[in-house]
């Protein structure tokens, strides 16, 4: 029997109301799409860094739209603008929305102060995947890496993410660490991402007497 | 000891291990984005989403085999029930319980697929799909006019039926992303091929 009233069109996507985000599709139709993508990018590069870097960019459009997502469906609007909110915001929310459940561990580098790690034991993505021992170090987490960069550059925490795999005691499987460089502006004391909107807004004649005295150069 | 019947779609999605559609269908638009930069040539992009389509489908359809139980389809109209859905309850006219192309949707898309459309000598018919996960979010922009954005989906069916001996064209009918108001593929068969052994008779 076709569906008992025709679904409502809407002209213009924009007008549709956001679903829940309770759909579901199955594991195994996420992994094969993410086999063919892997395996599309594969012809069309030459080396291994190359192909990291097009599976990041591929996962950094996902980040930018899932942080426009959650942040208009869960949050009501209302974005982190700190550090700490935001790394949590990426291991906590996101990780549950993608995935299902929030990531292993989120930790902070010892030696570097702008470095910061989220671990998870087995990336959703990497379940059905195995690297070839001449491809090395090849992580296809970096698809994972490109969502978390994505939500962080359009939170304004520019940050150059990595996922690397860390071979753990007594598991046959390494784990694998996504690492969080952040760029220099994000630790400043203030975020001028912020100050940035300010001079935005004030930028009249008579508003730039205060930015001169305040020391900003325009 | 009695075979298994067939089971339902409904049955199979809640015992398979889902993803959050979301993450399903923003890969899916990152992928088309790509494809589109790589490639940009509309006609292009369709035939190598067809393509990915069709490797994906030889995979799934073992998958399929293995967890719905289908008997083995006598003929192309129970095939294309089969990968539709089961339609128990509403006691479809013309069918039994085997349903292939409509387990199918369910048990990979978590939607519900309607075959129709049957012509004169059953080899042709529509399936169509009310809902679609990969088009949430979605609108083409006027340069990609051309783009058949689920083609996907036509090349998952064409490589499943290929290996299940049943050569066939899959076309869209209708598009939601193109005005219409559902998803209407049709799927026609093109030749039963043989069974090919990978042996000699005579060895």
């Amino acid at each position: 029997m076709i569906g008992v009233g025709k679904i409502k069109q809407y002209s213009n996507v924009l007008d549709k109301p956001l679903s829940k985000g309770k759909q579901e599709v199955s594991l195994s139709a996420f992994a094969f799409l993410f086999s063919e993508l892997v395996q599309y990018n594969q012809t069309q590069v030459d080396n291994i860094a190359e192909l990291e870097r097009r599976l990041e960019d591929a996962g950094y459009a996902v980040g930018a739209r899932v942080l426009e997502l959650l942040c208009h469906r869960d949050k009501g609007n209302r974005r982190e603008t700190r550090l700490l909110g935001i790394l949590s915001f990426v291991h906590s929310t996101v990780w549950k929305v993608l995935f299902g459940k929030v990531a292993d561990s989120l930790e902070k580098g010892t030696e570097h102060e702008d470095e910061y790690m989220i671990s998870e034991k087995e990336l959703l993505v990497n379940r059905f995947i195995s690297i070839p021992k001449d491809m090395g170090t090849f992580n296809c987490g970096a698809f994972v890496a490109g969502i978390v960069r994505g939500v962080l550059d359009s939170a304004g925490f520019p940050a150059v993410v990595t996922a690397h795999f860390v071979p753990v005691e007594g598991q046959q499987r390494p784990r694998t660490t996504i690492l969080i460089k952040f760029a220099e502006e994000v630790l400043l004391t203030f975020n001028p991402f912020i100050i940035a909107n300010c001079i935005l807004i004030l930028d009249s004649p008579s508003a730039k007497g205060i930015t001169h005295s305040l020391g900003f150069m325009s | 000891m009695a075979p298994v019947g067939p089971r339902s779609g409904d049955a199979i999605f809640a015992n398979v291990e889902r993803v959050n559609a979301e993450l399903f269908t923003l890969t899916y638009g990152a992928t088309v984005r790509q494809l589109l930069t790589d490639l940009e040539e509309v006609e292009e992009v369709n035939k190598q989403l067809d393509q990915m389509g069709y490797n994906m489908g030889i995979r799934l359809i073992d998958e399929f085999l293995a967890k719905s139980n289908v008997s083995r389809c006598v003929d192309f109209k129970e095939t294309a029930e089969v990968i539709a859905k089961v339609t128990h309850k509403l006691g479809s006219p013309f069918r039994p319980d085997n349903a292939s192309v409509q387990v199918g949707f369910k048990m990979f898309l978590g939607v519900t697929a309607s075959v129709t459309n049957w012509d004169v000598d059953g080899t042709s018919c529509s399936i169509i799909l009310e809902d679609n996960p990969l088009v949430d979010f979605v609108e083409l922009p006027d340069t990609c006019q051309g783009l058949y954005y689920c083609n996907i989906l036509s090349g998952v069916i064409r490589g499943a039926l290929e290996m299940v001996s049943m050569k066939t064209e899959v076309t869209w009918i209708r598009d939601v992303l193109r005005g219409d108001d559902a998803y209407e593929l049709q799927v026609k068969l093109v030749k039963q091929l043989p069974e090919e052994y990978p042996y000699k008779d005579d060895e």
